[in-house]
């Protein structure tokens, strides 16, 4: 018995290595200066996917990600990992999405892939640090939802049950839920196993329309060209708005309503230092100052 | 994030080497796999590229996994629990993301589940995962006993045994005994044909054996009864999953700590026979030691980058009289020799990975099919070649990896003889390097015929009519009065006509031999990339030019009676 699983996946700037040029002026993030990765959490649920895929051998695990033409990068990174196949979704329509308009769209398009017994996806985004487009996902899907996963223990496929090990203040909580199901994965969870190698050599041209229209935009030849039409997996795609048969006024900016007043570009500074002696008194009234204003107790 | 592979661009020079086109061709049979398995290269270019991409995903495992774990490993060891081995929990993890990476049994045909990579790449691949942790590449790398099992064993084993290692099954070769070390013609365990069962057994001890719980070994034993020598010797294949070998303990060592050394103990083993019965020593073991010497080398030469880095980075972080120690000519004296010790080391490593890669494919293309009168010329050459460089690589390599983890110590001062610092870790694990698969002082016995017969004056020679640069003229002609010094020395040995005189004096001229071949090999780097290796260049052909002249003067004012004075 096997499972279709869906990743969710997202193309985030690396901001665990911002540099002084992270920000624009306009007080946007400047994603020139930042490499684009993988978001970190959502590898942590392409792991626990790609485990449930050895365990129920036959399983198939769909990367779906929403971006520009280059996001298909997280489709190949899945690829190269164990995935089986991956959708794009891209359209200017799409821009500047909320996590609203980001969960309609991939609502819409899990929809448009059919059939699933697991939707799985990071806690959250290094970008905008919500935690919101998974479980939105769930309640626009009317699904049943499991956050801060650690770790799946269990596929029962004849009661379509699943058990989960899920992060809880302070410890651990082992959670059943039915399937289907929306999870997501916090990054306390196993790590993502490396690239494998025949899987790089196999899927290393693999390529989004847009991406090779960037190739050839200059009457350069596509590398290999003929190889597309021979090979169906090495063409990533890629859907509209249209596509996923979306409304136009909740995708992107109209769907949005969250909007973004300012951004600022705080660096912490340390203002006041206090020396303490290693007397009971010092240690006394420290003890009293950290209980007064929480931060012990 | 580090990245052991694209952090040393000196790698990715020597995987672009212009012999790669032909060795590509033959190792790829002209890319026949194409169209057949969905990973095979289209072409040359496209084989390249790929190789390019898994020395990546190397080098990223290296850098996340196995770095991160190499002092825990080192402190950690593995166990002997009721006969059997248990790794180091870092081990354990490195290996599961060596083989969930797919990199396993990487040289063997892609029937098999195999990568079919030629020996360079899979060497570079060695060298990378040395650099963090060399313990660790010992079990990892011992996975190209493989390559004996695929050329001597019948086509059934290779069914059977191959797909396994693809699959991430780990491999030892059981030669050693507590009586025979570089002497394997002592060796003693025992195999009889057990005619009931139809089979094979193995009855003994053997010592020393590195990753020794592996799941499949190539065991020597003395198979015909009443012999003495090395004539009396098969190779056999011991399945762990048939039982009957177990694991006395684990030897207690210096450095390599993550590297299960066991004693092993065989009670009426079942094994089959690998090749034809009597030439396990004399013709499987020599190929193996060869494939095993050419690892070692790639790990020497990790280590010795391990220690360069690790030497450059306290240098120039360390501050003493008010500036980093790096400002120091004593210092930084000290560092240009280890960089061109290890670039120069690094292109004889790949020059011999080369050598082996041409000859080894055209011997399993004559597997296939009778090859061309040219073709068995080519095999020829470059068998005598890898033959003759393999020592020197091996030799060579492990000599300047010890050294440069001495200076790399030397440079972190007193801190460095604390064991908190990588330095420490690395200078024990480079000791074993110029003693196991064959001590330095073998493979002086091994390349010395070919200093006496005139191979390496030859391949020099022809090495100095290659173009170099205008202003790199100076270099050759200083280069060629080197070699002729060399050549004036084993004349004058061989000369004195005496074998215990040229016995003596071996290691001066194969030392002699070797700096001559670096410096030609870093010339024609340096002529192709003049900024990644010139001043390597010019730090190395000095320092090779007083070697020469050491041993110049050494051998020319010795003689034969002389030796008495050395004798105890």
């Amino acid at each position: 018995m096997s499972l279709k699983i869906v990743v969710l996946a997202k193309q985030v700037p690396d901001t665990r290595n911002v540099g002084k040029d992270a920000m624009t002026a306009e007080g946007t993030v400047n994603r020139a200066a930042l490499p684009a990765i993988f978001n970190p959490e959502d590898l942590n649920a392409l792991e626990q996917a790609l485990r449930l895929k050895d365990a129920h051998p036959g399983s198939t695990i769909t990367i779906l990600t929403m971006g520009p033409g280059r996001a298909a990068e997280v489709i190949r990174e899945g690829l190269f990992r164990g995935a089986d196949n991956g959708y794009l979704l891209t359209d200017r329509a799409f821009a500047g999405a909320d996590t609203l308009a980001t969960s309609y769209a991939l609502a819409t398009a899990i929809k448009k892939i059919g059939e699933f017994d697991i939707i799985i996806g990071g806690r959250q985004a290094i970008d905008g640090d919500t935690a919101q487009v998974g479980p939105q996902v769930a309640e626009k899907l009317g699904l049943t939802q499991i956050t801060y996963a650690e770790e799946i223990l269990n596929v029962n496929l004849a009661d379509k049950r699943i058990t989960v090990k899920r992060h809880i203040d302070g410890g651990v909580e082992t959670v059943e839920g039915p399937l289907p199901i929306v999870i997501t994965v916090n990054g306390s969870a196993a790590p993502c196993r490396p690239r494998n190698a025949k899987l790089v050599m196999k899927y290393k041209r693999a390529l989004g329309a847009q991406e090779k229209a960037a190739i050839t935009k200059d009457g350069a030849a596509l590398p290999y060209a003929e190889l597309y039409d021979k090979l169906p997996y090495l063409n990533i795609t890629e859907w509209s708005v249209a596509d996923v048969d979306g409304d136009l006024k909740q995708c992107g900016l109209s769907g949005s309503p969250t909007k973004v007043k300012a951004i600022q570009n705080i660096s912490f500074q340390a203002k006041e230092s206090k020396t303490l002696t290693g007397s009971d008194a010092d240690i006394e009234g420290l003890i009293v100052e950290l209980l007064e204003n929480h931060t012990i107790g | 994030m580090a990245n052991y592979y694209s952090e040393v661009p000196e790698l990715k020079f020597h995987l672009n080497n212009p012999m790669m086109e032909r060795i590509c061709e033959l190792k790829e049979r002209g890319y026949e796999d194409k169209g057949k398995y969905d990973y095979a290269p289209e072409d040359y270019a496209d084989a390249m590229d790929s190789y390019d991409k898994v020395l990546e995903i190397t080098g990223e495992i290296t850098g996340e996994i196995i770095a991160p774990n190499a002092e825990g490993v080192d402190a950690e060891g593995p166990h002997c629990e009721n006969g059997r081995v248990r790794y180091a929990s870092g081990t354990e993890q490195n290996l599961d993301a060596m083989v969930k990476a797919g990199l396993n049994g990487m040289t063997m045909p892609r029937r098999y589940g195999g990568l079919n990579f030629p020996i360079t790449p899979y060497t570079m691949c060695a060298e990378v995962v040395a650099a963090a942790d060399a313990g660790f590449g010992n079990i990892w790398s011992l996975q190209d006993c493989i390559e004996t099992l695929y050329e001597f064993g019948n086509e059934d084993q290779h069914s059977r045994f191959i797909p396994r290692i693809c699959a991430g099954e780990t491999m030892s070769m059981d030669l050693t005994e507590p009586d025979a070390g570089s002497d394997l013609q002592s060796v003693m365990l025992k195999a009889t044909f057990d005619e009931e069962n139809n089979c094979w057994r193995l009855n003994g001890v053997k010592r020393f054996i590195t990753n020794g719980d592996a799941d499949l070994h190539l065991v020597l034993a003395r198979s015909e009864e009443g012999t003495k020598d090395g004539r009396g010797l098969s190779m056999f294949i011991y399945d762990k999953r048939d039982g009957g070998v177990d694991v006395r303990r684990i030897e207690n060592k210096l450095g390599i700590h993550g590297s299960p050394t066991c004693e092993l103990v065989y009670k009426n083993a079942k094994c089959e026979l690998c090749g034809d019965r009597k030439l396990g020593l004399i013709k499987y073991v020599m190929a193996l030691m060869n494939g095993a010497r050419l690892g070692i080398a790639a790990q020497s030469v990790g280590l010795s980058q391990a220690a360069y880095n690790e030497g450059l980075a306290y240098a120039k972080d360390r501050k003493q009289f008010g500036k980093a120690i790096i400002e120091f000519p004593a210092v930084y004296d000290m560092l240009a020799i280890m960089k061109a010790k290890l670039d120069a080391g690094r292109a004889l490593l790949y020059q011999t990975s080369r050598y082996v890669d041409i000859y080894k494919a055209l011997d399993d293309i004559a597997r296939e099919r009778k090859l061309t009168p040219e073709e068995r010329a080519e095999q020829k050459k470059y068998a005598k070649l890898a033959d003759a460089f393999t020592p020197l690589a091996k030799g060579m390599n492990s000599e300047y990896c010890n050294q440069n983890a001495y200076d790399c110590i030397q440079i972190h001062g007193g801190s460095g003889f604390m064991l908190e610092y990588a330095c420490q870790r690395i200078y024990r694990d480079a000791r074993i390097t110029s003693i196991y698969e064959g001590t330095t002082q073998l493979q002086t016995v091994a390349a010395i015929r070919y200093v006496t017969n005139g191979s390496y004056l030859a391949t020099l020679r022809e090495y100095e009519l290659l173009p170099t640069l205008p202003e790199y003229e100076g270099y050759m002609n200083r280069i060629k009065e080197m070699t002729n010094k060399f050549a004036a020395c084993t004349n004058a040995v061989k000369e004195m006509n005496d074998q215990e005189t040229l016995d003596f004096l071996a290691r001066r001229l194969y030392e002699m031999a070797a700096v001559n071949v670096m410096c030609h090999l870093l010339l024609q780097d340096s002529t192709k990339a003049p900024e990644m290796f010139g001043k390597s260049l010019e730090v190395y052909v000095n320092y090779a030019e007083s070697e020469v002249e050491k041993h110049f003067n050494f051998i020319r004012k010795f003689s034969a009676d002389k030796l008495e004075n050395y004798r105890k």
